[in-house]
């Protein structure tokens, strides 16, 4: 090799030759792939929607599917309305959390859940028939132990009684906390309930050591304490007042918002409920 | 190596020399994507794509590559090329790409194709370097699919997704064995591989480094 080589001018020019070429390569490589895969995470994102609702099978038309069974709408969180502001297909939760427009900052007491800011719209899909739904499909997210967890929850029509739960994001131990993907562990929701009968918006479902033994328990993952913790936490946030619980009490029968005005001062606001 | 052609540099990693089994590199992602063969034959081609490339791109700027900076020049030329594998795979095999997580990017880290560029690349010309990436992407490739036979076939009683033994859990006969659904069985079958392919090809057999001394009796210790 010549001796030249090893000059100053020539590493510098080297390397920065190298580093454009190689630059312009991986970002036309990005850029050039980007739409194909936004449509992946699109397709996969309603495959999992389809997956909590149990509609999904191995081979269906996914967009297909998704488009006769399931209405996305966009819902005021805080009086539980559906709102036509913002675009279903368009509205992004992340986004509208960061914007101080539509999200808030959550103190620390009430962020159980760990996500620092929460978005005060929130977009649901509807299984069926929009105003009778037969499933509720609604997106939840919260820290695990080794960072977010996202993915949906889907309820049956009553706005009370579970059918399934999934994450579609996660970086929980393989093996351990990973298993909240099991589906062994997932059949486990079904026909679990969120709230009691007392009609007030505090979800009493959680994740408990040892056993299941009444509709608001489910079996922790063993091995993943921390894991649990965060679904359960993830869960009291997402359907409690902070989240859907306005919202889903319009669908459970002999809780009107009326009465839930009655009993929480938070929601002096909602008219005409 | 100075007397390459070119069957010999296509053809001699995959027994001969192989990188898995004779030099002993790359074990790791080897352990962490054999559970199933359908994934082990997308990451083989992914490796095998980098090494040919970034052989071929090392190759073709050696005489211009600085000694005092050649490592970086070869990480540069590596990462961008495992970048856009990993973009590929994202764009048109998503379900694969989600399986195979992390470890597309840590090709990266893979030591053959950084071996291959440093001790290859950087001393012959562009094609047959070109063939010595591929040869030895092969070698890595034929391992993983072996490994990736056995752990899919023994732990989930499957190949490439179809059954071939009927789990219990599926009401079949089969009881498989969890052991080789985890990494650590990944070595058992390297270690048996490189037992048989030792003993097809004795040359291969490295010498000892010392020698055991014959057992002494323990009268003195007691």
């Amino acid at each position: 090799m010549a001796q030249g080589n090893n000059s100053i001018k020539k590493i510098l020019i080297v390397a920065f030759a190298l580093c454009i070429v190689c630059s312009v390569i991986v970002s036309t490589a990005a850029v050039a792939l980007r739409p194909a895969q936004q449509l992946n995470q699109e397709l996969d994102r309603k495959t999992n929607i389809l997956n909590v609702a149990k509609l999904y099978d191995p081979g269906m038309d996914v967009e297909e599917t998704f488009s006769d069974q399931i209405t996305a709408r966009v819902v005021d969180l805080e009086n539980g309305e559906y709102t036509d502001e913002f675009d279903p297909d368009s509205f992004n939760s992340a986004e509208a959390a960061r914007d101080p427009e539509t999200g808030r900052r959550l103190s620390g007491e009430v962020d159980i859940a760990g996500i620092g800011r929460a978005e005060n719209y929130s977009t649901v899909y509807l299984v069926g028939d929009e105003d009778d739904p037969d499933q509720i499909v609604l997106p939840i997210r919260g820290q695990g132990l080794w960072g977010l967890m996202s993915g949906f929850i889907a309820v049956e029509g009553d706005g009370n009684t579970i059918v399934s739960i999934t994450y579609y994001e996660h970086s929980e131990t393989p093996g351990l906390g990973a298993e909240v993907n099991n589906p062994r562990w997932q059949s486990q929701w079904e026909g679990k309930e969120v709230y009691d009968e007392e009609g007030d918006l505090s979800p009493e479902i959680h994740l408990t050591k040892g056993g299941a033994d009444s509709e608001h328990e489910v079996d922790a993952l063993s091995g993943a304490t921390l894991t649990s913790n965060g679904v359960t936490n993830m869960l009291q946030f997402w359907l409690s007042e902070e989240g859907f619980g306005s919202y889903l009490a319009k669908f459970r029968s002999g809780t009107d918002p009326e009465d839930a005005e009655d009993t929480d001062t938070n929601f002096e606001d909602v008219e005409g409920a | 190596m100075a007397d390459v052609n070119a069957k010999g540099a296509l053809t001699a990693p995959i027994f001969k020399n192989n990188p898995i089994a004779l030099q002993i590199l790359g074990i790791c992602s080897a352990l962490a994507v054999t559970t199933s063969m359908s994934v082990s034959l997308v990451m083989a081609m992914a490796v095998i794509f980098v090494t040919a490339f970034s052989n071929l791109f090392v190759s073709l700027i050696r005489n211009h590559i600085p000694s005092s900076i050649r490592i970086i020049v070869q990480m540069t030329i590596i990462a961008s090329l495992v970048i856009v594998v990993d973009q590929i795979l994202k764009a048109y095999a998503f379900e694969m790409s989600k399986q195979l997580s992390v470890f597309v990017g840590l090709i990266i880290t893979n030591c053959i194709v950084m071996g291959r560029a440093e001790g290859f690349a950087m001393s012959n010309t562009p094609g047959m370097s070109f063939l010595d990436g591929i040869g030895n992407g092969l070698g890595y490739g034929f391992v993983l699919m072996v490994v990736g036979f056995f752990r899919e076939l023994l732990g989930a009683g499957s190949v490439f997704g179809f059954t071939v033994l009927p789990t219990v859990q599926d009401g079949g006969w089969y009881v498989a064995n969890g052991l080789l659904l985890l990494p650590p069985s990944a070595f058992f079958i390297i270690g048996l591989m490189i037992w048989v392919l030792r003993s097809l090809n004795p040359e291969q057999v490295e010498e000892n480094e010392f020698k055991m001394k014959e057992n002494t009796q323990a009268k003195e210790a007691v």
